[in-house]
């Protein structure tokens, strides 16, 4: 197995498809969507295989594969996987195929938007398995394209507008982040991801960028806080981070719901990814020097967006600001654990729960928020494109299951015991809690709004009295059944039985706390 | 002074006796057997003698001993004088050929009698180191080209153009043959070596009157090359006179003139240069001819920027060049005197070539108006072909022939200070002007090739003979660009075997 | 070259593909052959004796890269003129004739020829635009000649006077550049030919011939204007000016508005460059504009690599010329070749309405690709290019650094302004006039732009290839000048 380059297969496999679905473009609309679930599935099966290849007792990176490719840059065509890389792998591969299900009405133009799909994977899978900054920096440029033209081609009606502003956005948030990186590559001539962390770890990074670029209006603290900032930048508006969250909103809303699916689902955990592989290993001094701020940065992403979900009337811009809440947690989980670092034994246990939890809340969220859009297309399908929260009421009486379902989905959102939103939730909050007291017990009251907005849905759109308008709503279909039940079965499995998944990444959360230290 | 007797005097003139007396030839037969013969028959009788003539001249220059003095210079000959004769008389052969197809006039053989006896004229201006010698052919050319100029009788322009050239030569003859006669008060000789001993004797400081006689034999030779201020006719020449005239004017007589006006200065004025670089100027005839070539290069390109028609356009490009080739003179070295005659060579040649694509479009379309051109190329590619590679040539662009000339008399004006700073704010002012010219050579070409043809006309019809010789003077422009050794080997072994 | 054949346009144009063809196949064959970069010489024989002037071509793994994005232009440059209708043969000529031209310069080992072919550039290139281009034809043709004519006679005076200096007695490249000039005399020659140059690289703020110029001309030529002989600048800068005199890159005695040396002032013009093209890129209105801007910015970005004087800068920005090469050719022709010669208009407005992604979906497919890569999106050529180029500058000068990195951002937003402008619009024609069908995009089209796309992706996935020719060339003796002075 391990000569095989499984992680190259399988980031050309969704490019493979993309092709074929272009060789596809005279057929029939279900053929190329036929064709294309069939890819998605490919990938999802070869990750099960990884999935279960994978030695989850090592926290190590596995699969490693890795070619020097351009000398003058040192760039090396590096790739492997550890538990987060193959958490990441398998939501991407779960994501990718709701998503797919979703878009099924899509009608126009059909094997340019399944190619696109395809690629985007195709990027999410390079994203999460590169280990040399060069090339991971193009899968994570490169998959704003196909997002920016699902959006923009098959989006609603403020598409163009919102497609351009997640462009901008992102762009800003990587240029900055590629010139930090420049300048570190000068100071040490080096991208590669572990060998830069490493250095980090002997303290031998910061001081070598800060020798380096040495300008004399900048002490070397404030030099290397700079350097951080750019990154920092990149992640915090990947993932968001409150200030610079203002894009996701409209570009959620926008894009048709299959993409916002794989926006949600799988996009929006590069950026913790980012978070987790690259900025606490490398920046974790500068992250501690600022560690305040950062909480305070989480603690208003928590709040503010659970705030401004409640506020909002479209359901879409709902679970919008909802997904950027529950991505908060995961943040707030990691700059905790940033506050302690290795040498401070006292609260290992803690930082192992916060940091299991930040995982599997990430995986978590991505389940859930999935599932989440996947009613909300099957709600805008039925109602002719409606979504607003006040359009609806009484779903109840006259689609049970189609309620009942999405009842279980909006639960795990919120955190209830026996989903697997708890889990993580509850592993964040434990952890948390003692390393940062104040800022956990603040960002409880996000905790809180959390839950009045989602029961806020669940009472407005299925329950009260039943709208007239739809007396005909149908309920899920069989196939619809069929699709969304292994994703639930998923959720309650989680939920009961975490260890699912704490038993793979374990090992890797240990390994990475352990080496958070400087 | 030695003596000689006549016979060693003529057969040391063998070439120009043998054109003087084609001369004659070509006008008996034509005055005499064919006068009613119809023109063109005439004009290929005439200029064909006038050719085999010129040929024959050739093959006694090309045999005659290396080195000659006689009379203490007033003949000189030696390998650079019958290189610049050989120049003059193949130029004066591709003219004849050239105007056997014009109509202008039914005087066939005084026509061809006086490009002889202008070429008669210049070859003993080149062979003589002597003042008396060289105001003389001066005289002998300058006269020719005044009736040339004239020569379209019924045209009221060509009338005015040669009344303004011979106001203006006659006064510039004037000049000249003041400061001639103040050179030889001063020297109490007419020979140039001696002048320019008598010159040294004076010092460091230049004599008032060695002054004056530097400004007017500027003036009086600057009239000939036709560089500022004394321009004047130029323009009218260049646009009245008959095409042949013209570009006779524009060609030989250029080449001629700057010889002369090179041996002159440097040979008559040795010891009295004086230094052109900025700002540290010392009086002498370096910078008044300095000061020549600035304001020649700065008004020709400036005014010819605005020009309509091709012949007045080509007139200010001309004082244009005098400009960049007074550069020669003004380094005054053995290389610039080979840069200067290369340059000055090639350039005739593409006068040439662009006067003959001028006569053939004006005798069918009746002007030389620029917007007479529009859609030359797709009338004729002959001709527009010819007259792009004259006028990219013109303009410096390789690999044709006026580039290299250009580049290899900067190289030589730069090289002939012991600094090569000294001079450099006129190489860099002559490189910036070609610069410019460049727009006005281009919109010429841009008539030819860009602008569709009117409405309605019909091909242009060139004479074979025409369209052979055109296409080998560009072939010979071409060439010489790509291979600039051809000639410059000749023209630096005679260059150095003359000591100058 | 195409004036034999008398015979029909399809002739002349298979006659054209053949020969751009067969150039690009011999500069192929050589980089096989010539995988170590180094100099290796092509034909030399002595041309002006007298002078010391040589007829000397080879080839060093700078000139070799720059060789094969030629051909490549010239090719796809070739295929994107397969209809034109209008005086095929003429068109042909001149084109090969340019195109003999510019690999005569990145050939020339002897100043003096790559001065001669440096300027026969000139003149097709006039008539290339006068005679088949579009908007002002005529008043951007004699622009862009007369600002390369006096940006070559300041190369003219510089070469000369190197040339007298070092004793007139040979033009050779190499030997010049070992030539001990004084430091004064590099001081004064070095900025005026590094000028002369940079004026056809679009150096601001020389660069207004570049945005009329193309837009001026014919696809093809806009093609090879911005893909290759913007480049003959950029190489002239540093084959030329920055080998024969280094030290005039060294500091000066005092500091004038903090600038130290030329380097700095040319590193800051072409920032400003970089920035400046990029905005007015983004407020233009017709759609040809924004790309002749852009590549004004991207030019910008090569002469910043040239100076910050390091391996990694100089690489970039050789990388770049192949790029930029490439990803212009490709923009101008879907401008030019695609869009404008169906819907006979470059404003936007006018496009918007077209639902351009409709009709035209293979150009806008192209577009998108092209646009991406323009804009440094990892995966294309122009990324690894731009991001060698700001590691350099990094190095070199950190604050300047920044700058380009908002002149990445702004070439990200132009570039898709420009793109949602003409191909994704959503505005739709009030009265939805009759559309005459436009005819579909042609297979030499087609081809031609995969060609290019392809090129591009190759360069940017495996840039060593062409990395393996330019560092040891950089390396050698040539540069050794460069080196030693403020070489990091």
């Amino acid at each position: 197995m391990n000569t095989l380059p499984v992680l190259s297969i399988l980031t050309v496999l969704p490019v493979a498809g993309a092709l074929v679905l272009f060789a596809l473009s005279g057929q029939s609309k279900s053929a190329v969507r036929w064709t294309a679930l069939i890819f998605s599935f490919l990938s999802l099966a070869l990750t099960l295989i990884l999935w279960s290849h994978f030695d989850s007792t090592s926290g190590a990176i596995q699969f490693q594969e890795r070619h020097l490719w351009v000398a003058p840059l040192n760039a090396e065509y590096h790739v492997g996987i550890d538990g987060l890389g193959l958490l990441m792998l398998l939501l991407s591969s779960i994501v990718v195929p709701i998503g797919m299900a979703a878009s099924w009405q899509i009608e126009d133009r059909v094997p340019l938007y399944y190619s696109l799909v395809l690629l985007l994977q195709a990027c999410l899978f390079g994203t999460f398995t590169a280990l040399n900054f060069f090339h991971w920096f193009i899968f994570w440029e490169l998959s704003l394209i196909p997002a920016f033209f699902l959006i923009k081609l098959w989006g609603g009606s403020n598409r163009s507008k919102a497609a351009t502003q997640f462009l901008v956005y992102t762009m800003v948030g990587s240029v900055a982040m590629l010139l930090s990186f420049l300048a570190i590559f000068l100071a040490t001539h080096k991208f590669d991801f572990l060998d830069l962390a490493a250095m980090a770890q002997n303290n031998q990074l910061m001081p070598a960028v800060v020798d380096k670029l040495a300008w004399h209006r900048f002490t070397p603290q404030h030099l290397a806080l700079i350097v951080f900032a750019g990154a920092f930048l990149g992640f915090a508006v990947k993932v968001p981070l409150v200030p610079f969250h203002t894009w996701l909103p409209a570009a959620y809303s926008e894009a048709p719901s299959g993409t916002t699916i794989l926006l949600t689902g799988a996009m929006s955990k590069m950026g913790v990814y980012g978070f987790l592989r690259i900025l606490l290993p490398i920046f974790g001094p500068q992250m501690q020097q600022v560690l305040t701020p950062l909480l305070w940065l989480a603690v208003a992403t928590i709040v503010f967006s659970a705030y401004a979900a409640y506020a909002q009337k479209d359901l879409k811009r709902i679970f919008a600001y909802s997904s950027i809440n529950h991505l908060g947690y995961c943040l707030l989980a990691l700059f905790a654990v940033a506050k302690f670092t290795g040498a401070d034994a006292s609260l290992t246990t803690e930082k192992y729960a916060a940091m299991n939890g930040v995982l599997l809340q990430m995986f978590n969220h991505g389940l859930t928020a999935a599932s989440m859009f996947w009613f909300v297309a099957l709600l805008e399908k039925r109602s002719g494109g409606l979504r607003g929260l006040d359009d609806f009421g009484g779903l109840r009486k006259v689609a049970p299951v189609f309620t009942g379902l999405m009842g279980i989905v909006l639960f795990s959102s919120l955190g209830l015991p026996g989903l697997n939103g708890f889990v993580g939730e509850f592993l964040i909050f434990k952890g948390a809690f003692p390393l940062v007291p104040w800022a956990t017990s603040i960002s409880v009251l996000g905790l809180l709004l959390t839950a009045l907005f989602l029961l806020g849905i669940l009472q407005r759109v299925f329950s009260g009295p039943l709208n007239q308008k739809w007396v005909s709503f149908p309920d899920l279909s069989t196939g619809e059944r069929l699709t969304v039940a292994p994703v639930i079965a998923l959720m309650f499995v989680l939920g009961l039985y975490p260890q699912l998944v704490l038993g793979v990444i374990n090992s890797t959360v240990v390994q990475m706390v352990q080496h958070i230290q400087f | 002074m030695t003596p000689i007797n006549y016979t060693q005097l003529l057969q040391f003139a063998l070439p120009e006796v043998i054109v003087v007396a084609t001369a004659l030839i070509v006008m008996a037969i034509d005055l005499l057997a064919l006068r009613r013969a119809p023109v063109r028959l005439r004009f290929s009788v005439a200029a064909t003698l006038g050719s085999l003539g010129c040929a024959g001249a050739i093959l006694p220059i090309l045999h005659a001993p290396a080195q000659a003095n006689l009379l203490d210079g007033m003949l000189v000959a030696d390998p650079l004088t019958h290189l610049v004769q050989v120049a003059l008389l193949v130029l004066t052969v591709v003219t004849l050929l050239l105007s056997i197809e014009s109509k202008f006039t039914q005087h066939i053989g005084e026509f061809v009698l006086l490009i002889l006896v202008a070429t008669a004229g210049m070859m003993f201006l080149v062979g003589s180191q002597d003042l008396l010698v060289i105001f003389i052919s001066l005289e002998l050319l300058s006269l020719s080209l005044y009736i040339l100029a004239a020569f379209s009788k019924r045209s009221a322009q060509s009338w005015e153009a040669a009344l303004k050239y011979f106001l203006f030569g006659g006064m510039s003859a004037a000049f000249l043959l003041f400061g001639f006669s103040l050179l030889y008060g001063l020297s109490n000789s007419t020979s140039l070596p001696h002048i320019a001993a008598a010159i040294q004797v004076h010092g460091a400081s230049l004599n008032p009157l060695l002054v004056i006689a530097i400004v007017t034999t500027a003036i009086g030779l600057g009239f000939k090359i036709a560089a500022f201020p004394f321009h004047f006719w130029a323009p009218d020449v260049y646009q009245g006179a008959p095409a042949p005239a013209a570009a006779f004017t524009a060609s030989s007589s250029k080449v001629a003139s700057f010889f002369i006006f090179f041996q002159v200065m440097a040979l008559g004025f040795a010891g009295a240069e004086g230094t052109a670089s900025l700002p540290h100027m010392v009086r002498g005839w370096i910078p008044v001819l300095a000061l020549m070539a600035a304001l020649s290069m700065l008004l020709g390109n400036m005014v010819a920027l605005r020009q309509s028609s091709l012949r007045r356009l080509l007139a200010y490009s001309a004082i244009a060049h005098a400009g960049y080739m007074l550069l020669g003179i003004v380094a005054h070295t053995q290389q610039s005197l080979a840069a200067l005659l290369y340059y000055v060579i090639t350039y005739a040649l593409a006068t040439l070539g662009a006067f003959a694509v001028i006569a053939v479009v004006e005798e069918q379309k009746g002007s030389d108006e620029l917007s007479n051109f529009d859609g030359l190329g797709k009338q004729s590619p002959v001709l527009s072909f010819s007259l792009a590679i004259s006028i990219l040539s013109l303009a410096g662009i390789p690999p044709l022939a006026g580039f290299f000339g250009k580049f290899y008399l900067f190289v030589a004006v730069l090289a002939s200070t012991p600094k090569p700073a000294d001079l450099v704010w006129l190489v860099v002012l002559a490189i910036a002007m070609s610069a410019v010219s460049l727009y006005y050579y281009l919109k010429v070409l841009k008539h030819v090739y860009v602008m569709p043809a009117p409405e309605g006309t019909a091909t242009i019809q060139t004479p074979l003979l025409t369209k052979v010789m055109l296409l080998a003077i560009a072939a010979g422009v071409i060439l010489l660009g790509c291979a600039p050794q051809l000639l410059l080997k000749w023209i630096l072994a005679a260059a150095s075997a003359s000591g100058l | 070259m195409l004036l034999l054949p008398k015979g029909s346009a399809a002739a002349a144009r298979i006659l054209a593909l053949i020969t751009a063809a067969a150039g690009f196949a011999i500069a192929l064959s050589e980089f096989l052959h010539h995988r170590t970069g180094e100099m290796f010489t092509v034909t030399r024989v002595p041309w002006i004796p007298s002078l010391g002037i040589e007829y000397h071509l080879a080839a060093d793994g700078i000139s070799l890269s720059l060789a094969l994005l030629t051909g490549v232009v010239a090719i796809t440059g070739i295929l994107f003129s397969w209809d034109i209708a209008e005086r095929t043969k003429e068109f042909f000529a001149f084109y090969l004739l340019l195109i003999g031209a510019v690999y005569g310069v990145f050939l020339s080992y002897d100043l003096f020829l790559l001065f001669v072919f440096y300027e026969i550039v000139i003149i097709p290139k006039y008539f290339l635009i006068a005679i088949w281009g579009s908007t002002r034809r005529e008043y951007g043709a004699m622009k862009l000649a007369i600002y390369s004519f006096v940006g070559s006679a300041m190369v003219l005076v510089g070469l000369i006077a190197a040339y007298v200096v070092a004793g007139s007695h040979t033009t050779a490249l190499g030997e010049l550049a070992g030539y001990p000039f004084s430091h004064h005399f590099q001081m004064l020659a070095f900025p005026l030919v590094f000028v002369g140059f940079a004026i056809l690289a679009g150096l601001w703020p020389f660069h207004t011939w570049a945005p009329t110029g193309h837009v001026a001309a014919p696809t093809a030529a806009s093609m090879l204007l911005a893909g290759v002989v913007m480049k003959l600048g950029a190489y002239g800068c540093l084959r030329v000016a920055m080998v024969l005199f280094p030290a005039g890159l060294g500091p000066w005695s005092h500091h004038v508005l903090g600038l130290g040396s030329w380097r700095d002032v040319f590193a800051l013009l072409a920032v400003i460059g970089i920035v400046y093209g990029a905005m007015v890129a983004l407020v233009q209105r017709d759609f040809k504009f924004v790309i002749g801007y852009s590549s004004v910015s991207h030019m910008g970005f090569i002469l910043l690599g040239l100076m910050t004087l390091n391996q990694i800068g100089l690489s970039g920005a050789v990388l770049q010329m192949v790029s930029h090469g490439l990803l212009a050719g490709l923009l101008f022709a879907v401008v030019g070749r695609m869009v404008y010669a169906r819907t006979h208009t470059r404003d936007f407005t006018a496009l918007g309405v077209m639902n351009l992604n409709h009709a035209m979906p293979f150009a806008a497919a192209t577009f998108v690709i092209a646009a991406a890569a323009s804009m440094g999106m990892p995966g294309f050529s122009g990324f690894v290019a731009e991001l060698m180029i700001v590691l350099g500058v990094w190095r070199a000068y950190p604050l300047l650094a920044l700058f380009v990195g908002l002149g990445i951002v702004l070439g990200v937003v132009y570039v898709w302004r420009a793109m949602q402008k003409a191909f994704f619009s959503d505005a739709r024609p009030e009265t939805s006039p009759p559309h005459e069908p436009m005819p579909p995009i042609s297979l030499p089209e087609r081809l031609a732009a995969i060609i290019l796309i392809s090129a591009s992706v190759l360069v940017g996935l495996y840039p060593q290839m062409l990395l393996n020719i330019v560092i040891p060339a950089l390396n050698s003796p040539l540069f050794a000048g460069l080196r030693q002075g403020s070489w990091q």
